[in-house]
């Protein structure tokens, strides 16, 4: 296909000599929106096609509210925690030289890679009663595994990677000339690091803390394990989709998933913003 | 540990030594409770009862089917997303157009799309209740409690992560060699094939060693759409469930070992091929 015929048939794309716009947009649109956007839009038709009684039923039980609010607080909390948490590896990771550096660096993206059963049942070996965590935890009168707690221990290890791999090269890139200026100005290295650093580092840890939240949210394999899924106390909203899905009741199933999609894609849309900032800040 | 500043740093980047020892402390703390102790554990549970037991859990018929399975679900996800994230990321990345940026956020969609609500929209489209499961029915195609559904949520979960890793490397490259090629009589598949490709090469081996990991170990959409049948419909992360909801640790923890040396594997690849890109990054200026 000739360059000449892609700039006919698409009249939005800015002229370029690299050919082969048209089968390359095609491929990767018709590919989209056939197996994203579609059945992503099958789900919205769905939810639309009940009846609001029959919606906010199912939607807004006491059960469903009970699962979003686990799932929304369980993550928050892990994803304020992972950002300092994860502020201060990055700082370790690209500011000091020590033994074991390059490993710890390349181990970050275990969570990543590790399929989300296998650090469920990892993480419940962990913290149960009779595991290494969880008998140091019960010593303080805490139980770890088949508790809130557990849900909040298996996000804190998913949303671990984001904000270090969002902050790291920022960091990395920050001109050491503004330390220096604060400190010639007299400033501390405590003040240096918080008015100087830490404000050059905040939307790429925005940015990172959307990715950790969004995460934690929809997350459902490594939960699963260590929750112990009580209705009403432990139980995530996804669980609660596939629990519905057990019952054939794809009425309810659809309705707290399409919240769940609802809800990914606001925190999408607030990431893409963030992301924007960073990117244009970067120009600067 | 002495907590020495990185090299080419000045004094005045230095923090004071209790604090970066402290630090540095801290962080291998972190590390050593969040990520190195899983590791530790399954590979402990995995042979708790010494290696034969390994080697029965792992032969076992039913893990067998599952490996097997979750092999081919990867064989056929990991190309077809390889094309289109291809396709994808020469879109994007070599061509400016109006909705790029909405593209490339449709590309990520499903990072941030929960894996149950995943492979739930391919139960209602596909399933018995669904839109077409009625049509497919009577012509005796199973989407939903067989293969094509996995392959489909596999698919849809890992889709990100070819052109994730391809659109940097290529965005950093540039478009004059392409427009030499095409100077000099070049067609799009050779420009694509013989320049972009090869140029982005790490970038492409990152994006579908990360397609690989994600679809061997994917479970809520493939858990959602399997129907959990053993021997059939099991891949290697459900049968890890089934195993650990029978108490059977050994079982569940030597499949699960098995999905962690890949994980490991993937680590020790995508470290030696960052520290590649980021030579030839600096070879480039």
């Amino acid at each position: 296909m000739s360059a000449s015929v892609t700039a006919r048939a698409f009249r939005f794309r800015r002229p370029s000599a690299v050919p082969g716009f048209a089968p390359a947009f095609g491929v990767a649109a018709t590919g989209i929106t056939l197996l994203v956007l579609v059945p992503l839009a099958a789900l919205a038709f769905r939810a639309a096609g009940q009846s609001w009684a029959e919606f906010a039923a199912a939607a807004f039980s006491p059960r469903a509210l009970a699962a979003y609010r686990l799932s929304f607080g369980a993550s928050a909390l892990a994803a304020l925690v992972n950002l300092v948490v994860g502020l201060l590896l990055a700082w370790v990771l690209v500011r000091y030289r020590f033994p074991g550096r390059r490993l710890a660096d390349a181990l970050i993206d275990l969570p990543f890679a590790l399929p989300t059963a296998v650090a469920g049942v990892a993480l419940t070996a962990i913290c149960a009663p009779d595991g290494l965590a969880g008998r140091f935890a019960a010593g303080f009168g805490i139980k770890l595994a088949f508790t809130p707690t557990g849900v909040f221990v298996a996000l804190l290890f998913i949303g671990l990677p984001y904000v270090v791999r969002t902050v790291q090269p920022v960091l990395a890139d920050l001109e050491p000339e503004l330390e220096e200026a604060a400190a010639l100005l007299g400033a501390s290295r405590w003040r240096a690091v918080t008015r100087v650093v830490l404000p050059a580092l905040a939307p790429a840890a925005a940015a990172g803390l959307a990715l950790a939240f969004a995460r934690a949210v929809g997350e459902y394999g490594s939960v699963i394990f260590i929750a112990g899924n009580m209705p009403m106390v432990s139980e995530i909203a996804p669980l609660l989709i596939v629990v519905q899905l057990e019952e054939y009741d794809y009425g309810a199933a659809t309705a707290i998933a399409a919240v769940m999609l609802a809800a990914s894609l606001l925190l999408l849309a607030i990431g893409a913003v963030l992301q924007r900032r960073l990117e244009r800040e970067e120009a600067r | 540990m002495s907590g020495t500043t990185a090299p080419g740093a000045r004094p005045a980047l230095r923090d004071p030594g209790p604090v970066a020892a402290a630090l540095i402390g801290f962080a291998l703390l972190w590390i050593g409770l969040f990520l190195v102790l899983p590791l530790v554990v399954v590979a402990q549970e995995a042979f708790a009862r010494g290696v034969p037991a390994f080697l029965a859990a792992v032969r076992d018929p039913d893990a067998l089917a599952a490996i097997r399975l979750t092999l081919l679900v990867a064989a056929i996800a990991v190309p077809v997303n390889l094309f289109l994230g291809v396709a994808a990321a020469w879109a994007v990345a070599k061509h400016d157009f109006r909705g790029r940026a909405l593209l490339l956020a449709l590309l990520d969609l499903p990072i941030s799309v929960s894996p149950v609500v995943a492979g739930l929209v391919f139960v209602l489209l596909f399933g018995a209740q669904g839109w077409l499961g009625p049509w497919l029915a009577e012509r005796g195609v199973k989407v939903i409690f067989a293969m094509p559904g996995m392959v489909l949520a596999t698919v849809f979960v890992t889709l990100p992560y070819v052109a994730r890793g391809l659109i940097p490397v290529m965005r950093r490259q540039g478009v004059e060699e392409e427009e030499a090629a095409v100077t000099l009589g070049a067609g799009a598949w050779t420009t694509l094939l013989r320049i972009s490709l090869p140029n982005a090469g790490l970038g492409l081996l990152y994006g579908v060693l990360l397609t690989n990991a994600r679809a061997m170990g994917e479970f809520g959409a493939v858990a959602v759409v399997s129907g959990h049948i053993r021997g059939e419909t099991n891949t290697m992360p459900l049968h890890v469930e089934i195993l650990h909801n029978e108490y059977n640790e050994v079982g569940a923890f030597s499949v699960a070992f098995l999905l962690a040396l890949l994980a490991v594997v993937t680590l020790a690849l995508k470290a030696w091929l960052e520290r590649r890109m980021a030579r030839r990054a600096g070879e480039g200026g």
